[in-house]
């Protein structure tokens, strides 16, 4: 299931504890998720929807579309890769991450490339496509703002849209300062536009040098063999027109059948993701530059990636291949909000990445993800596809007890009250000492503020004490 | 309903945490039955224990399945089921069916149960059309929507509607009242730090609302709530809804002192 993942990329998933405190410690980023989440990402997504009455009839349609592609997937990816071929464009299957790697490498050797160019690209993050470009005498320039930060950082995204999303202006500002030592030392990197400025000054010479661009893909459309994306700072479309060679790496869910379908997933995507009617940039690539373009790359390739999705098709965890990966999921879940991204161990994080991480990096791994939640619901009520995230999550949870994950004290202490539940007379019995032991030592105490037992939760916050009697004691003995 | 049919059988699910945490919202729930009249037989069968939701939610589906069918078992003769949590109530509703195939005998069985279950107030407000529950408390209140009658059973205007028939009692409403307060259950023993940092948020804006009391409809979000109010100094008094509901202010509030 997992893939040689280069060194560097071992995911750590297995650290999440760790790694929620160490994001609960960090002042600084409680306070930027704070500010960023809810006036930010969620209440720009209400107003969105609120001024698109049809919005979830959108997104009833595009749950639908969905699972009619995920139905017939092998007739739309040969329609795309016929029509694609046809426009003069190759179409190349990736089997796993090692694959996808080799391949693209490949295509650099060939063009003879020494830098690519690269457009933001979860799927660039799933198969480790920087390190592996690196070692072996490619280097990778990241376009996107917020990737370009994280890579001179040598960070995982934090966000799967907004990758630098755990940093202030002021940490960027440092960044730029110990990496861009060309310039002045002293100089006010204070205001975001200057950031930008800096980096897109820092870019612009990058994207002219660059042999081969690599850019995702966002929606794959079939009728037309077109692969399109959207950006908002405009550096996919640098990416894929001034390079000789653009390589178009995505995965093989992305596919619908038609243009109009592409425009309903669009509809979505911007409002659910950043509140925006639209993303401003929405580039349409068909195959490499014809006679009479005037831009345009001379090779395009687009690099199909499977990496375990056709095993997800047949499993419980189906639905999660409608994923148009909006982020909305993450920013309204609870966990992440006070965990940020990066405790979740590998490139996805959030509901959708503890869904997908288990199947990508493996239960071994990743099995303190799926538990990492509290079931709220609130990813699946926002998911513009309907995901049930909640119940894919359970899903886990039922593989995790099946495997024997998860602490021994919990599956003893599971064992043991679904044993005794289901012998009422002696439930009742035992709750009734249990209670009125712990009423004893609560005594007039409306709450414990340290208790044995009680696992960490007097560690944050005090535990009510019983109120003494069980109800079912009381009511037998004729209470009202 | 006419006077002559016979009485609607009700079968009250205490929940265990309200079993063996707190009672008086078990006597609050039947006392808010009682106001209705001989329309309902209200009964609290002991047979009941736990309804499974801690296995089913560990992924421990032979531990769950077990539990469901106690409870299947134990309110098979009942017209109505009636919950005061909305997690336990939408546990069956939504899940105990999805715990059987389709072929399996007791798939008839949780589909019935589920059909015949409520989460208390919307039981009162919306199937008994309650408009008078007689209590009164001189103050403020702000409500807390728990995620599962939430989301699972659409549980939001009717403990509202409820509360609007408590004499005196103003609702503030909190901010962001949709987000969860990061109870989840075993997930706050298995995560404490981070369940600890979700409901010092929550308790925050609880606190912010300056309200004389915090209510809502699960006990189990309510005493993670409660001590954390109780654990960041906070006076605020915390109360079930049914408890509220059916006058039962002047005792202690979840994680009150009994001198205080
Ligand atoms: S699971 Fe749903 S909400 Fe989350 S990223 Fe995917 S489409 Fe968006």
């Amino acid at each position: 299931m997992s893939n040689p993942i280069p060194p560097g990329h071992e995911p750590q998933c297995h650290d999440f504890q760790a790694g929620a405190k160490k994001a609960l410690d960090n002042k600084v980023l409680q306070a930027l998720l704070e500010r960023t989440l809810k006036s930010g990402f969620q209440q720009r997504r209400l107003n969105a929807k609120a001024r698109l009455p049809e919005y979830d009839q959108l997104r009833d349609q595009a749950r639908d579309l969905k699972n009619h592609v995920l139905d017939n997937l092998d007739v739309y990816l040969e329609r795309f890769e016929a029509q694609l071929t046809k426009a003069g464009g190759h179409v190349h299957w990736a089997k796993d991450a090692a694959h996808a790697r080799e391949i693209i490498l490949k295509i650099c050797q060939d063009a003879g490339a020494k830098t690519v160019s690269k457009g933001k690209s979860m799927i660039g993050e799933e198969i480790a496509l920087n390190d592996f470009l690196d070692a072996n005498g490619v280097v990778p320039i990241e376009t996107d703002l917020g990737e370009y930060i994280i890579q001179l950082r040598h960070e995982l995204p934090s966000h799967i849209i907004a990758p630098a999303f755990h940093l202030s202006k002021e940490q960027v500002g440092e960044t730029f300062k110990e990496h861009h030592t060309h310039l002045d030392q002293d100089r006010d990197l204070s205001e975001p536009s200057v950031l930008l400025g800096e980096a897109r000054a820092e870019l612009r010479d990058k994207f002219l040098r660059a042999d081969v661009g690599i850019t995702g893909a966002n929606i794959l459309i079939a009728e037309t063999g077109t692969a399109m994306i959207v950006t908002n700072e405009g550096n996919g479309d640098l990416t894929q027109s001034l390079p000789p060679v653009h390589i178009a790496l995505t995965s093989i869910e992305k596919v619908v059948p038609t243009l109009e379908d592409a425009t309903l997933i669009l509809r979505l995507l911007a409002r659910t993701a950043t509140g925006q009617e639209q993303t401003v940039y929405n580039t349409f690539f068909t195959g490499p530059k014809r006679q009479g373009d005037l831009d345009g790359p001379e090779a395009f390739h687009v690099v199909l990636l499977d990496n375990g999705r056709t095993d997800l098709l047949g499993s419980e965890f189906r639905d999660v291949l409608r994923c148009i990966r909006c982020g909305a999921c993450i920013n309204h879940c609870p966990v992440y909000a006070v965990t940020s991204g990066h405790a979740y161990g590998w490139v996805y994080p959030g509901p959708i990445g503890a869904v997908l991480s288990p199947h990508f990096v493996g239960l071994d791994e990743a099995h303190l993800l799926p538990s990492a939640s509290t079931l709220c619901g609130r990813c699946e009520e926002v998911c513009p596809v309907h995901i049930p995230l909640p119940d894919l999550l359970r899903h886990w949870r039922t593989r995790g007890f099946a495997a024997k994950k998860g602490g021994k004290m919990q599956r003893l202490g599971l064992a043991l009250w679904a044993q005794l539940a289901r012998r009422p007379g002696l439930y009742h019995a035992v709750m009734a000492l249990g209670v009125n032991g712990l009423k004893l030592m609560g005594g007039k105490r409306g709450a414990f503020k340290s208790l044995l037992g009680a696992g960490g939760w007097t560690k944050t916050r005090d535990l009510p004490t019983p109120q003494g009697g069980t109800f079912q004691a009381r009511y037998r003995k004729g209470e009202r | 309903m006419t006077e002559k049919t016979s009485p609607l059988r009700v079968g009250l699910f205490v929940t265990c945490l309200v079993d063996l945490m707190r009672p008086s919202v078990g006597f609050g729930a039947l006392h808010l039955l009682a106001r209705i009249g001989p329309s309902l037989d209200v009964l609290v069968p002991d047979q009941q224990t736990c309804c499974g939701q801690p296995a089913y939610n560990s992924g421990d589906l032979v531990s769950a399945r077990t539990l469901a069918q106690n409870v299947i078992e134990t309110f098979e003769g009942f017209d109505r089921v009636v919950v005061p949590s909305g997690s336990c109530a939408g546990m069956i509703v939504k899940h105990y069916p999805n715990l059987f195939a389709i072929e399996d005998p007791w798939r008839a069985r949780a589909d019935s149960l589920a059909q015949r279950t409520w989460e208390l107030t919307s039981f009162l407000a919306e199937h008994l059309d309650l408009n008078d529950t007689g209590a009164a408390f001189a103050g403020t209140a702000t409500y807390h929507d728990s995620c599962a009658g939430l989301r699972e059973l659409g549980v939001k205007h009717q403990p509202r509607r409820l509360l609007a028939t408590v004499e005196g009692l103003t609702l503030n409403e909190l901010a962001d009242s949709e987000s969860c307060c990061g109870f989840g259950g075993l997930f706050s023993l298995k995560y404490p730090d981070v369940s600890g940092a979700i409901v010092d948020q929550k308790a925050q804006a609880v606190e912010n609302t300056n309200s004389d009391l915090l209510v809502g409809g699960d006990l189990g979000c309510l005493m993670n709530v409660a001590g954390k109010l109780k654990r960041r100094g906070s006076k605020m008094r915390v109360f079930h809804i049914a408890e509220v509901l059916a006058n039962l202010t002047d005792a202690c509030g979840i994680g009150e002192d009994q001198d205080a």
